[in-house]
């Protein structure tokens, strides 16, 4: 690539990212036609380093896909991106040990990054990378930093369902008063990383006692989000824990059916935010690439993508998230260490002991 | 010694003269071409055990820690709904499988050429989409339930757990019983039946005493299939919410990062699937399958029904409805209410090539590296032989994840060069489709009596040769049902796909995936309705084929 072709490319996708906070960008290069160039870039500009990377991404492609044209353009880093299951590539970069081919890990749970991080995969990350974001949304070792957050929230459907009659905290729920049975997804990592904030915030017992009153109370279990929202959306359950933004994506594809979201108030531990983040691997030999596609990620252009886009809260660079949700500010997180999170393997013992997975 | 007697040729392999049985095929001196079958079959068997191999190791490496977390009580129950769920599959795969079979080769039923395209539709339909299909329709508040409410029904019985695991389970998994079950029907030789009629057996004695009998290896087979699909399946059990070792070793792997209380548990159900397989194979009658005199096997008249005939009409309806109907309809009821149906679709045609391209080549890789181990199985046998042909089976019982981090292990730190390549892919599509491929292989080569092969050889054939033109030919349709069964299995296969594909490759299933993953249903029965389509092809092909084709 010449210089001129990497300064012309630049200018067009900065341009983007300073006029496109409206626009979609899942179609980034017809809306390259008529951004405006020489608008100043806004947050870091990630250097142009070049070379290639592979990333073992865990979030899906139909979200993150449209935004590696602009990835390879900015850094100049050709992308090699393999989608699949956060989980599944966690356990894949463990069983590949130090021949993985994976230079960066991009998953949508602190609990999986926490893992990986206490497995030695991760290399630490530099602090001009680690100060964009705020310490609650990244790792106290410095091994991983979230990109986006996500809520844990209560579905329900606003044809049966007043929102003020539902309670102020989680740990109220199996009592509380509801149309239907509640829903959950006890085999799924965001509800794990919910049970593990539980367990550290309120001990052991408290933890164990909460599961077992909403078994008592018929907690009814779905595989995922997904499902949880469809079946609100039918009446099949009354609410459904669930984090904030498959809402939108449901609402998208079906948009009759009354589903909200109910954010339980003043850092309630249901309202605990999660990340999806990203590691860099270790003597990967990608460092450089692998750096540069994070500062990309947290600059304008991503954090404003996946405000706008996939309905999250982003965490750098002083982007808002859509004005649809609580803002970011008023959701008071939990004290809780993210880092803390990555004990899922009492979490699931406990879930085990149960019968819960 | 023992002279042999000719009774004693009665699991289609010849004994040599002047030698016991047990000899035949230990110490005898091998042709060059028999010593390379072995070869080749070893190699293939070696393949198939990395995986367990594996497993025990991962397993082995835990901590004393281990041990009372898969001991536990909740391991025997989850052991206990493994096997009730793989009994229920098998049991309720036959009474679908073997009756349709018979009624659509053997009768006069109304529209049989109807019937014998669709009967063996149902295993298309990827059982998730299949368990996702029976929910929306039958589910609590299901559009059956929906349908109902003028009539004051607000929801109706709640059916998750085992009686939905099974229903899908059964609809979704018969094909595998009903295909080779056709083969072998088609294959069979009327006159036997015709015999027992003229000898003044009813028809009825005639079926249950002749006929279905004959059916035994390929309906065993099948039902294997069947059976071990279930206990390997995690879409289905997950979607219904019943807790068998599967789930438990999904669950696992996918939120404990943690791989060693999954590997034990994948060799308590690899252990419960050997137990199977070698189960069947004692219960297996050994008995030649093949006719022995002169003339030309006969093409077997339709039995007329009677006024039996509507009812096994009805009975056809039911099972298509139930398999194809429901599934078929909410898929399309998903795509026309999905906003997302007719967007981002660019990526379908790629996905179509990707998921051609890795059926076509698993499926032929698979049928070739099955060829050997059934061919010694029937023609040799042996303890060796006998052992190779079961071992066969093990990849079909170990879940796709577990099977692909053996591979992802293997690859990435002793092959890198091959690791996240199509062949490797190939390789592990093989080890785990192997099981198709011999089964239906081997209940074919054992139609073909082994005195044509010899005749063949009589007549200055190379024993390649004999097999090329002499035998092969006539287990053709059965091998070529193991190949679709193959192909069509490796089209709608996920986990190794995901984990072991060249970074970038995609095929229909991951393009499923991916739209689910994005909430987008539309985008979701798009594709799997693509993917049914092109399924439908080959099945189709196969029909024509087994249909029309002139037995010898």
């Amino acid at each position: 690539m010449t210089l001129e072709g990497t300064t012309t490319r630049r200018t067009v996708i900065s341009g983007i990212g300073a006029t496109g906070l409206g626009l979609a960008l899942s179609g980034p290069l017809a809306a390259a036609q008529d951004a405006t160039p020489a608008a100043t870039p806004a947050g870091g500009t990630p250097p142009v380093v070049g070379g290639s990377l592979t990333v073992y991404c865990g979030r899906n492609e139909e979200l993150i896909g449209s935004l590696i044209p602009n990835i390879e353009a900015v850094t100049g880093v050709t992308l090699d991106v393999r989608f699949g299951n956060t989980a599944e590539l966690a356990a894949q970069i463990l069983e590949e040990g130090d021949n993985t081919p994976a230079g960066l890990y991009f998953g949508q749970d602190a609990g999986a990054l926490g893992a990986l991080a206490a497995a030695g995969s991760f290399a630490p990350l530099p602090a001009n990378i680690l100060d964009q974001v705020s310490p609650e949304f990244r790792s106290t070792d410095g091994l991983w930093v979230g990109v986006s957050g996500r809520a844990r929230v209560l579905v329900y459907n606003t044809a049966v369902t007043d929102p003020d009659t539902l309670p102020a905290s989680i740990v109220d729920l199996p009592t509380a008063e509801l149309s239907g049975p509640i829903g959950w997804a006890p085999s799924n990592a965001s509800f794990q990383s919910f049970v593990t904030a539980l367990r550290v915030a309120e001990g052991e017992d408290a933890a164990r006692a909460w599961l077992q009153a909403m078994i008592d109370a018929g907690a009814v279990t779905y595989e995922g989000n997904g499902a949880l929202l469809q079946a609100t959306g039918s009446q099949e359950i009354a609410v459904g824990l669930v984090n904030h933004y498959y809402l939108y994506e449901t609402l998208a594809e079906n948009p009759d059916l009354t589903i909200a979201n109910y954010y339980f108030p003043d850092g309630d531990l249901g309202s605990l935010i999660n990340v999806a983040g990203v590691g860099m691997i270790a003597n990967s030999g990608q460092e450089e690439q692998a750096q540069a596609v994070i500062s990309y990620l947290l600059g304008t252009e991503a954090q404003t993508y996946f405000s706008q886009e996939t309905t999250e809260y982003p965490l750098a660079a002083g982007i808002e998230a859509v004005d649809t949700l609580p803002p970011l500010a008023n959701l008071q997180q939990p004290d809780i260490d993210l880092s803390d999170l990555a004990d899922l393997e009492g979490t699931l013992a406990l879930l085990t002991e149960l019968g819960l997975i | 010694m023992i002279p042999a007697t000719p009774s004693t040729a009665t699991d289609g392999r010849p004994a040599a003269a002047g030698e016991p049985d047990w000899l035949a095929g230990r110490w005898r001196v091998q042709s060059p071409f028999t010593v390379g079958l072995w070869a080749l079959a070893a190699l293939t068997i070696t393949l198939v055990l990395i995986p367990p191999a594996y497993l025990l190791m991962r397993a082995l490496q835990a901590g004393d820690g281990l041990w009372p977390l898969v001991f536990r009580e909740r391991t025997v129950v989850v052991i206990g709904n493994t096997i009730l769920l793989a009994v229920s599959v098998g049991i309720g795969g036959i009474v679908l499988a073997v009756p349709l079979a018979w009624l659509t080769t053997r009768t006069d039923l109304p529209l049989r050429r109807v019937w014998q395209v669709l009967a063996p539709l149902p295993l298309v339909i990827p059982s998730y989409a299949g368990a996702l299909a029976v929910i929306g329709m039958l589910g609590p508040r299901g559009l059956l339930q929906g349908w109902l409410e003028p009539l004051g029904v607000d929801r109706l019985p709640d059916l998750y757990g085992f009686p939905f695991a099974a229903i899908t389970l059964i609809l979704f998994t018969y094909p595998y019983i009903y295909l080779p079950a056709r083969a072998a029907l088609l294959g069979l030789d009327a006159s036997q039946e015709e015999a027992a009629l003229s000898l003044g057996r009813g028809r009825l004695r005639a079926l249950f005493g002749v006929t279905l009998p004959q059916l035994r290896p390929a309906v065993g087979a099948g039902t294997l299939l069947a059976v071990l699909y279930a206990m390997s399946d995690f879409g289905v059990v997950t979607l219904m919410r019943y807790d068998v070792l599967t789930r438990v070793i999904y669950t696992q792997y996918r939120s404990a990062f943690d791989r060693t209380l999954a590997s034990a548990l994948a060799v308590i159900l690899i252990g419960l699937a050997l137990v199977i397989l070698f189960g069947e194979f004692r219960m297996r009658r050994r008995a030649a399958f093949y006719r022995v005199g002169t003339g030309a096997a006969r093409q077997p008249r339709p039995v007329p029904l009677g006024r039996w005939r509507w009812p096994a009409f009805a009975f056809c309806i039911l099972v298509a409805v139930a398999a194809l109907g429901v599934p078929i309809l909410t898929l399309v009821w998903w795509m026309i209410s999905g906003t997302s149906a007719l967007s981002n679709l660019e990526n379908l045609p790629g996905a179509i090539g990707g998921s051609l391209t890795l059926a076509l080549l698993a499926a032929v890789a698979t049928t070739l590296a099955a060829l050997p181990i059934s061919i010694l199985g029937v023609r040799r046998g042996g303890r060796v032989a006998d052992l190779f042909d079961r071992l066969s089976y093990v990849g079909w019982a170990v879940p796709g994840i577990a099977l692909a981090l053996a591979f992802v292990f293997i690859g990435a730190r002793y092959l890198p060069g091959l690791y996240q390549t199509m062949p490797l892919l190939i390789v592990a599509m093989a080890i785990r489709h192997l099981a198709q491929s011999v089964g239906a292989s081997r209940a074919a080569l054992l139609q073909v009596s082994p005195r044509l092969e010899d005749a063949a050889r009589t007549l200055g054939r190379h024993p390649l040769g004999a097999l090329r033109a002499v035998t092969l030919p006539l287990a053709w349709p059965g091998i070529a049902t193991g190949a679709l069964l193959v192909a069509i299995t490796v089209l709608k296969e996920l986990p190794m796909t995901l984990l072991l594909a060249p970074t970038g490759f995609g095929t229909i299933a991951t393009e499923i995936w991916t739209a689910t993953g994005a909430g987008q249903y539309g985008r979701a029965a798009t594709a799997a309705v693509v993917l049914i389509m092109l399924t439908v092809i080959p099945t189709l092909l196969l029909n024509g084929r087994t249909g029309s084709r002139t037995r010898h």
